[in-house]
């Protein structure tokens, strides 16, 4: 199990550091020049010179990776004319358009696209595993032609579709809800989640269905098992018999999901985001395009990568963990 | 010696079994309806007597900020769905361009992703044991590459005079052909172990034979499947790019455009959402139904009930 850790995680920051290395190599060596797509909308030919001396473009591509790497662990000093912007620890770039070193402007919006992802998660696990689990149980013939349904369409219907009938729908016809501002958590729960509401039901709806599916899928295959048979034999209640041990194996293959879920609405909820204005992230991406902001492309770029790195590493260990037939090796 | 026969690659079982299979049947009639109209687009737009760039600002009510004239978007004779609010330019013509961008970056990219994917799948399910081992490692690199993120960020930093439909089909299909490779890797591994591949191999028939004449052939159903869903997938994605602003460049119409643009006028003119929003909606639904339609057909483990 150690020896399995250690390797995984080597793996992992192998495929980080060829992640790294392979997005450096395309936004350096782009044919567009990095010291015009850093110095941002608003450059002067003073600021282009600073910034191209500041970044050293000028050294050969693997010097400049080399300090960049350097950045990431040690920190790193930016001279930009007269005077240094310094970039702590884990730099992962300095944005010179808003003066601010990369990783405190992710800091800045990490909060809002976890709750994006953490709310649509939970929605989406209640209901799909509850829906799941009563069609599985019982086989509601309609419940499973809805789930079925819903799960092709979720393929048909784009992210920001759903959010913008949803919009028209609670905010401008019905006039229910707000259009939607990020409220931090720490300053009112409520309001965090009334103005949330929206994207996170727009996410979850696609995922619902997957999860129902699943679910039903995994309860079926856990009841046809001798164990159930022999608890059944022995007369346990059908009620015990499904809290008590289907539903452990049905909901196996859900937990490895999760982490990779979470992961995935992280880093595409770009469109949830910009459709309903929430500062996380992706609208710092997208910000950044219109800005012509390289470094914060490149960071934004790099953390969902590691994102992505770090959920997959961490669904293999929750599988192995809530599994004891797999054996890591 | 030659090699024995192998099983066809789409059994006549499965066509027969398509043919009786309603949604599969609705999917493909609106789809086959969807990419005649994004080939005969010049055609249809000509035949309308408009084009997607001329702007009618008479048309266009300047007291309620621009909003087409008339109910439903500005409907009549002369330009059958409305023109849009804010331009006044036809809606039929834009939305029919719209379709050659939706439709032809998606199947471009498809058909690129397939290339890709079965090319690297195959090579490391042949290859020996170190040429797996490193190609499997590529797959995995390029299945934890955030897709969106790493598309919007490539389209970015790319000279704007590139030519966009098919710079968007090169960066979906770069970053997305790993399912594919993966898929065809296993399978190529299954097919391996077959007798007729092993007795083609042992009479001495060089890697790209068997590969073609062996491999192929038995990659054709899963990897039809596969692609069948893809195709949707990279319309969604495509139409989000647009939407974001980082797709075709204007005035080229795509479908994800438009709705990013009628987000700003959704309270004032609610068809200028509805119109590419439900052709978005059915197309991509049609190509789904297709795909679940050739799954139900074609998956091996459902075979049992056809038949």
């Amino acid at each position: 199990m150690i020896g399995y850790l250690i390797r995984r995680i080597a793996g992992a920051a192998l495929v980080l550091l060829a992640l790294s290395a392979i997005v450096y190599a395309l936004f350096y060596l782009a044919p567009s020049d990095p010291a015009i797509l850093t110095c941002g909308k608003g450059c002067t030919p003073e600021r282009l010179a600073d910034v191209r001396a500041a970044m050293g473009l000028a050294d050969p591509v693997w010097t400049q990776y080399w300090h960049f790497l350097e950045g990431v662990f040690t920190g790193r000093d930016y001279p930009a004319g007269p005077d240094v912007r310094h970039c702590p620890a884990p730099c992962l770039g300095y944005s010179f358009e808003t003066d601010q070193p990369v990783t405190a402007l992710l800091l800045d919006r990490i909060p809002v696209s976890f709750s994006l992802a953490i709310g649509a998660e939970v929605l989406s696990l209640a209901i799909g595993v509850g829906a799941g689990l009563l069609s599985g149980a019982r086989r509601f013939r309609w419940l499973d032609r809805l789930v079925n349904g819903l799960v092709l369409a979720g393929y048909a219907v784009p992210v920001f579709l759903v959010g913008l009938l949803l919009l028209l729908l609670f905010c401008v016809h019905l006039r229910w809800l707000p259009f939607p501002t990020y409220v931090p958590f720490t300053t009112s729960p409520l309001l965090w989640a009334q103005n949330l509401l929206l994207p996170w039901i727009s996410l979850a709806v696609i995922q619902t269905a997957a999860y129902a599916r699943l679910t039903r899928a995994g309860l079926q295959e856990t009841l046809a098992e001798d164990h159930i048979r022999t608890a059944r034999a022995y007369g346990i209640p059908e009620r015990r018999i499904l809290r008590r041990r289907a539903l452990r194996g049905a909901l196996l293959p859900l937990i490895t999901l999760t982490a990779v879920d979470v992961a995935a609405i992280m880093t595409s909820a770009v469109l949830t985001e910009t459709m309903f204005g929430l500062p996380g992230v992706g609208q710092l991406l997208v910000g950044a395009v219109n800005q012509i902001d390289l470094p914060v492309v490149v960071g934004v770029t790099l953390l969902t990568g590691l994102i992505i790195v770090i959920a997959n590493a961490a669904a293999d260990f929750l599988y192995a963990a809530v599994d004891p037939r797999v054996q890591l090796r | 010696m030659t090699t024995a026969p192998s099983a066809p690659p789409v059994p006549s079982r499965a066509l027969a079994a398509l043919r009786r299979d309603r949604g599969f049947l609705t999917g493909a009639v609106i789809a086959g309806t969807m990419v005649l109209v994004a080939v005969t687009a010049p055609l249809l737009a000509a035949l309308a007597g408009q084009d997607y760039t001329t702007y009618h600002d008479g048309l266009l009510d300047s007291a309620r900020g621009g909003v087409p004239i008339g109910s439903f978007g500005g409907i009549s004779g002369e330009h059958w769905l409305g023109v849009e609010p804010g331009t006044g330019r036809d809606l039929f013509a834009r939305v029919v361009y719209g379709a050659q961008v939706s439709v032809g970056v998606a199947l471009g990219a498809t058909f690129l992703e397939v290339l890709l994917g079965v090319g690297f799948g195959v090579a490391a399910g042949l290859g020996g044991r170190w040429l797996d081992a490193g190609l499997s490692r590529v797959i995995d690199l390029v299945l934890s590459v955030p897709v969106l993120v790493m598309a919007i960020s490539l389209l970015a930093i790319v000279p704007q005079d590139w030519p966009r439909p098919l710079l968007l089909a090169t960066v979906i299909a770069v970053l997305g052909w790993g399912g594919t490779a993966r898929i065809s890797r296993g399978e190529t591994l299954t097919l391996r172990t077959r007798d007729y591949v092993a007795a083609a191999q042992v009479a001495g028939a060089p890697w790209w034979r068997v590969a073609r004449r062996e491999i192929l052939p038995g990659l054709t159903a899963p990897i039809l499947t596969y692609a069948a869903l893809l195709l949707p997938t990279n319309m969604v994605v495509e139409a989000g790019l647009s939407f974001l602003g980082v797709g075709v460049r204007p005035p080229t119409p795509s479908w994800g455009q438009m709705l990013s643009s009628a987000t700003t006028w959704f309270r004032a003119d609610p068809f200028y959402v509805f119109l590419p929003g439900l052709l978005l909606f059915l197309t991509l639904l049609s190509f789904v139904l297709v795909a679940n339609g050739l799954r139900r057909a074609l998956d091996p483990r459902q075979r049992e009930v056809l038949r």
